[in-house]
């Protein structure tokens, strides 16, 4: 029997992306149970933004799918998984506006005024989102996301703009979606964070599922010749 | 007569608020902003249809568009006036020499500036917020208010310059309004008439306004892309 409260787990089959003719990415496939955070890593090029794509479905595959456990992972008739993008895209709004936006048109999970005060956005609610600072629009995005209570999130590079304090920040938020229970599916090109936050890793490179591992074991002993390189900071091609 | 003599008449004219003068006025006013009204009701959302959609032949609607910015508002109104003569397709209307007949014109002239702006900014607007409001479920069409909401600055601004040229024009409400006094007479028409009557007053004091109404126009749309930079950060 499936667990039909949840749209998890996320079952990728042999997904495979290409491009005018040319294989982007895969065929991988990997299974995504409930919980935790999942850091996809890889040098550049390696088809990590991508693999978010297809299992957000914002694109489709060349081949294969990636399938949720309910049918294109609506829960009541919601979309149950949100992304946040690598440049989150500000409306040309206030960011009070910005976070009604996303409830108008997806359907409320949550409140407004609950986000506003939950990522720290009351004094910021009345402004133009796009003069906000790097930090505080990544902070918006999140609250944007989080106001459609979903349960798995998207992450595409959530800190690569950020400066170390405002990094800090951002992983406090993740670890705490985490630790209430939401799913979270990263790219990140900073092995540190991959390190902090991840439970586990997938190490992707030139579009190929490399390894799909614990995070401690993964650090610790790569299995591969590629993630080892990677991990010992060699340039891979 | 003297000019500065015409000077001085045609500030009695409007400080006075003669009444004839303010009928002109008024009409002007009347045609031309219901015919950017008109305009934007079918513009605004043809030119978001034209930024999102994607058919063969859509470079060539784009293209023409464009090119109609450039009509000449003389062969505006030479094509009205063919449409609305008696012997015309929608003759039997009976709307030639009539306001309303000035309010098609001038829809024609102010339509395509309103499609081909609002195409630009849209389709802009659309390639920077496809893949968020695609995440948030919103596809194609269901784009179109969060679009045109986000673009309302820049769109602002073509609706101005689309007034701007309406209320220049003369040889299209002349052609189509016929210049009947006390009903079809408007500010351009009255100057070029009252011109070569040499009723300089009139035409200098009508002058005068419209030349003020550019420039606020110009001040609006500069206010609009001054608040709309503030968002758009």
């Amino acid at each position: 029997m499936r667990d039909l409260a949840s749209i998890l787990p996320l079952r990728v089959e042999n997904l495979a992306f290409e491009a005018e003719g040319k294989a982007l990415l895969g065929p991988v496939s990997f299974k995504l149970p409930k919980g935790g955070i999942t850091a996809i890593i890889g040098p550049n090029g390696a088809g990590k933004s991508l693999l978010l794509r297809l299992c957000h479905g914002l694109i489709a595959p060349a081949s294969g799918r990636a399938e949720w456990a309910t049918e294109g992972g609506l829960l009541a008739g919601r979309k149950g998984h949100a992304m946040v993008f690598q440049r989150p895209v500000m409306l040309r709004r206030s960011a009070r506006a910005n976070l009604q936006h996303a409830v108008s048109v997806a359907g409320a999970g949550r409140r407004v005024a609950e986000a506003l005060q939950r990522f720290g956005l009351e004094p910021l609610a009345e402004r133009p989102a796009r003069l906000l600072s790097g930090g505080e629009q990544q902070r918006l995005a999140l609250a944007r996301a989080w106001l459609l209570a979903p349960e798995v999130l998207f992450l595409d590079e959530p800190s690569s703009q950020l400066d170390p304090g405002a990094t800090r920040q951002i992983e406090a938020i993740l670890l705490g979606l985490a630790s209430e229970g939401v799913t979270l599916l990263m790219t990140t090109h900073d092995l540190g964070q991959a390190r902090r936050l991840a439970r586990r890793v997938l190490f992707l490179h030139r579009g190929q599922l490399v390894e799909d591992a614990e995070a401690h074991a993964f650090f610790a002993a790569p299995r591969t010749e590629e993630a080892r390189a990677f991990v010992a900071g060699d340039l891979l091609w | 007569m003297d000019i500065t003599a015409a000077f001085s008449e045609a500030l009695q004219l409007i400080l006075g608020a003669d009444a004839k003068f303010l009928q002109i006025v008024g009409l002007s006013l009347r045609v031309t902003l219901t015919a950017v009204l008109l305009a934007a009701l079918i513009g605004l959302p043809l030119g978001a249809w034209l930024a999102i959609s994607r058919f063969s032949g859509r470079a060539l609607v784009i293209v023409f568009v464009n090119g109609l910015m450039g009509l000449p508002p003389v062969v505006a109104g030479l094509v009205v006036f063919l449409l609305l003569s008696r012997a015309g397709p929608l003759g039997s209307w009976g709307l030639l020499f009539t306001p309303t007949a000035m309010v098609i014109a001038q829809t024609v002239l102010v339509l395509p500036i309103v499609i081909a702006l609002t195409r630009g900014t849209i389709e802009e607007l659309w390639r920077e917020y496809r893949e968020h409001l695609a995440s948030l479920g919103v596809n194609g069409w269901r784009a179109v208010p969060t679009l045109l909401w986000d673009g309302r600055f820049a769109l602002a601004t073509g609706l101005l310059a689309g007034f701007g040229r309406a209320s220049a024009e003369v040889g299209a409400v002349l052609i189509v309004g016929g210049n009947i006094a006390n009903y079809t007479r408007t500010m351009t028409t009255t100057i070029a008439l009252e011109t070569s009557k040499g009723d300089l007053p009139l035409a200098l004091g009508l002058g005068i306004v419209l030349m003020a109404l550019t420039l606020l126009i110009n001040a609006l749309a500069f206010g609009a892309s001054r608040i709309g930079q503030r968002f758009a950060g």
